[in-house]
């Protein structure tokens, strides 16, 4: 039928259009680069980095390369859980993390390329994995943002592990339903291990007061809806960099002295073995990485730690060094032992 | 519509008795299946996890929690949206309050507000909103439309012979109302309170900004940590449960009674109740509840988007492009799909196809997260051509939003009369002929408004797009969501004008709509 045939053709045709706005045009890269042989290649990139980072990146790398780059944004263990039941099949060329547990989820179904020698070269060790199977691309600290009106320094937590204890009831937030802080139990869990952990969690549970989002609990405590909370540091800066409308009643406390409490979390970045575009996905990373994509770091408004070999910081932030940072190597970091333990506690 | 010509016999008469041919029954029938997806995903859940590992998913505390939270949530929340839905209903339809035919507009503007949106306005304008009570109130100011509009039409299309008679034999106006005119309400009030509580079971952006846990934000968050894992569809095999039980109920609450009268009534308008000195309490009351429905959320909008350059977003023109492109789709896919369930339905009712429309249904009381849960998991395990594509998310659509399209093509179905079709065929056109040119043209109206509605839906549309959206695409809804939920709120309000102003005229049109069905 006419009428028939005419909605088919036009819904077809948005159909069309619609899968074809979905990448963005590449820019023209600068000839005599090494890069040229990339020009017009396509990747996918699985992005559970904030989106404004991320974009920045692909932005730039495309300038310099000529490669596309479509961005896919959710969480850390969302993409994770995705890859892996994607498997094989997985339209993802690179995989990139706020936080190391999804990583080594991807990693663990062995759904991970080696990265290129002369990428993880870059870095020193403690801010890779082990196995070499991804790379670290930023980093980010655990904190405690208080409010001095609500706590003064003497009653600070002395470590992560007391905020589980009766005298914290009612006065801590966190954003449990976050893969941040799913990150932070997990480092529990390899530093203490699966009992204590559950211990923690429990009296968590009963202390704590639940928000949805870092950025949720930190202007919940500069309000004075609650005296502290769990948070990563780059949170606080962002918002005194800019408006410090969220964090101008504000402190934050470092718990340092390799507390679990000081844990730094690595950004990870891997490159899917599926992956039909190896060369523009190592290249990607390799970028990442390399000084430009690290200078973004230090320059943008992320406030996110970069990780390589000589790489600057934000001036406003404290030296990665100087925050006593326990060691721990995020390959072993486990995501879904996480969320079972924080599922069987009855926080998520 | 698929009907081929070697299949009717020429020359018989066209009218009720007359069966469907099987190429109509068959696609019926698979529409039928293809709604039923998700139904089935649910059911699967159960049958592939196993007991022993969903029992222990299911029955936790956590799950208890959310149960009482869910629970509390649909039994204040829709009580008091049927309340003010009704009042102000009836408010508009039979008191001389001052300026109703204005106040009858302006109490269904709210509908053209999000949920989440008037959540981001609520709570950047007061941060403490948290909470049952705050669910609660975002949830009466977002959704008491959807009960005054029906409600309004009900009232509007009963016969003020009764009221007159009830009022002569000595009844005060309050008792007019309650033994009067509230038993005839009975199904717009059950009809309104059963979408009010499948909105409250579905929704995920209003509850999640301002921290009420619900099943639908529980599923998202097992989702975002497990992606399509157990836990995820134990809790969505729970959730859709509480949806089939109100589905039941309400069926089996709208009773047998008739409410309809013999013979046409005069027609005539309502004498209408002096408000005397009530009408300044009254107005006050009005104003409030248009105040928190619609102006905090809109004052809430215009102050962040005076608070910088919001418009200069790079992503706002491209998601601008996107929804207008996958919702125009989605609206198009929906109403092609709607078409023969709809014409079998009016034309051809029999079982066969009232089971076919009820699949429909049963479908479209699932929240858009189990109708993603179910093509996510479909997708990637038998079809994975389909996996991340435009199509799924529009199927989404489809499925969540069908109904919305055949009551707007039943309505215009039976509007078409067969003997018009018949008259042009006498005259010599062929049956496709007379169709086309008879029947189509008819049936365009209730296409365009049945389309609009659709496209509401979709535009607003944020758990579905969220889970299933094609690498790289950024919808309105799905940039506001991830602006505001990261407190970003600045760079939200120009996404949440948009939504507003796309909203605006299918809101019109089911305003229109309301006050057509009662006409007739």
């Amino acid at each position: 039928m006419k009428l028939t045939a005419t909605i088919t053709a036009s819904a077809t045709a948005a159909i069309l259009l619609l899968a074809g706005c979905s990448t963005s045009a590449p820019a023209a890269a600068p000839s005599g680069t090494p890069a040229d042989s990339l020009e017009g290649s396509e990747i996918v990139v699985y992005n559970a980095q904030h989106e404004e980072l991320t974009q920045a990146w692909a932005d730039e790398f495309s300038d310099q390369t000529g490669v596309t780059v479509t961005l896919r944004s959710a969480s850390d263990t969302e993409l994770a859980n995705q890859l892996v039941a994607e498997g094989d099949a997985s339209p993802a060329d690179v995989f990139l993390t706020e936080n190391s547990p999804g990583m080594a989820l991807v990693e663990n179904a062995g759904l991970l390329a080696d990265v290129d020698e002369a990428t993880l070269d870059l870095l020193p060790a403690q801010y890779r994995p082990s196995t070499g199977k991804w790379t670290g691309i930023a980093a980010r600290s655990t904190v405690f943002a208080y409010n001095p009106a609500l706590l003064t320094e003497g009653q600070l937590p002395g470590s992560l592990l007391d905020l589980a204890k009766p005298e914290w009831k009612g006065r801590w937030a966190a954003s449990p339903s976050g893969a941040d802080f799913q990150a932070i139990v997990a480092a529990v869990l390899e530093l203490e291990g699966a009992s204590a952990t559950t211990e923690w969690l429990t009296g968590m549970r009963e202390n704590f007061t639940e928000y949805k989002g870092n950025s949720t609990v930190m202007k919940a405590v500069n309000a004075g809806e609650i005296p502290g909370g769990v948070i990563y540091h780059y949170y606080w800066f962002g918002d005194q960099a800019s408006t410090q409308e969220n964090s101008s009643h504000t402190k934050l406390h470092y718990f340092k002295s390799e507390d679990p409490g000081a844990f730094v979390s690595i950004s990870g970045g891997g490159v899917l073995e599926s992956s039909d575009n190896q060369a523009a996905a190592q290249a990607f990373l390799a970028y990442i990485v390399g000084k430009d994509g690290q200078e973004v770091l230090r320059t943008g408004t992320s406030f996110e730690y970069p990780v390589s070999d000589g790489a600057e910081p934000h001036e406003d932030l404290p030296s990665l060094a100087s925050l006593e940072a326990p060691e721990i190597d995020p390959a072993r970091l486990n995501s879904s032992q996480v969320t079972d333990l924080m599922t069987k506690v009855g926080l998520i | 519509m698929a009907m081929t010509p070697a299949l009717q016999r020429v020359g018989r008469a066209e009218g009720r008795s007359r069966r469907p041919s099987l190429a109509l029954i068959v696609l019926g029938g698979a529409i039928a299946l293809i709604t039923l997806v998700p139904v089935g995903y649910v059911l699967s859940i159960a049958v592939e996890v196993g007991g022993s590992q969903l029992l222990p998913l299911v029955f936790r505390p956590k799950v208890g929690e959310l149960l009482v939270n869910t629970m509390l949530l649909v039994a204040v929340a829709t009580p008091l949206c049927l309340a003010v839905g009704i009042g102000a209903a009836w408010l508009v339809e039979r008191t001389d309050l001052p300026g109703r035919r204005l106040w009858a507009v302006l109490l269904a503007a709210p509908l053209a507000i999000p949920a989440f949106v008037s959540s981001y306005g609520w709570v950047s304008a007061i941060s403490g909103i948290q909470g049952l009570g705050g669910a609660v109130m975002i949830a009466v100011f977002a959704y008491y439309p959807l009960v005054y509009l029906p409600a309004a039409a009900a009232i509007r299309g009963l016969d003020p012979a009764l009221e007159e008679s009830a009022r002569s034999l000595g009844c005060s106006t309050w008792a007019v109302f309650i033994r009067v005119v509230l038993p005839q309400l009975r199904l717009a009030i059950l009809g309104g309170g059963l979408i009010v509580a499948l909105h409250l079971l579905a929704e995920y952006g209003a509850f999640a900004m301002i921290r009420f846990d619900t099943f639908t934000t529980a599923v998202m968050v097992q989702y975002q940590a497990t992606f399509a894992g157990p836990a995820a569809g134990a809790l969505g095999a729970v959730l859709a449960s509480l949806c089939l039980v109100l589905l039941i109920l309400e069926a089996s609450a709208r009773g047998r009674a008739r409410y309809a009268r013999v013979g046409s009534g005069a027609p005539r308008s309502a004498t209408l109740v002096r408000m005397k000195l009530w009408n300044l309490p009254v107005l006050l009351g009005l104003i409030a509840l248009l105040g928190a429905a619609a102006g905090v959320p809109l004052a809430s909008v215009a102050r962040w988007l005076g608070t910088g350059d919001t418009w200069a977003q790079a992503e706002l023109g491209s998601a601008v492009v996107q929804t207008a492109l996958l919702v125009s789709a989605g609206a198009l896919l929906t109403i092609l799909i709607a078409l023969p369930v709809a014409w079998l339905s009016v034309r051809h009712p029999s079982r066969l196809t009232k089971a076919i429309e009820g699949a429909t249904y049963v479908t479209s009381s699932l929240p858009g997260i189990i109708v993603a849960l179910a093509l996510v998991t479909l997708t990637i395990r038998l079809i994975p051509s389909l996996y991340q594509t435009p199509f799924t998310v529009l199927l989404a659509y489809v499925l969540i939003f069908i109904p919305r399209a055949l009551v707007s093509l039943r309505a215009g179905i039976a509007q078409a009369p067969v003997g018009l079709e018949e008259a042009a065929r006498a005259l010599g056109r062929s049956p496709i002929q007379a169709r086309m040119r008879v029947t189509v043209p008819i049936l365009v109206p209730s296409i365009a408004a049945g389309a609009a509605l659709v496209a509401l839906g979709a535009a607003n549309e944020l758990t579905a797009t969220l889970l299933l959206a094609p690498n790289g695409t950024r919808t309105l809804a799905t940039q506001f969501w991830s602006a505001s939920s990261s407190l970003h709120y600045a760079d939200a309000a120009p996404y949440a004008v948009l939504l507003i102003a796309l909203s605006v005229p299918a809101v019109a049109i089911m305003f229109l709509q309301s006050r057509k069905v009662a006409r007739r």
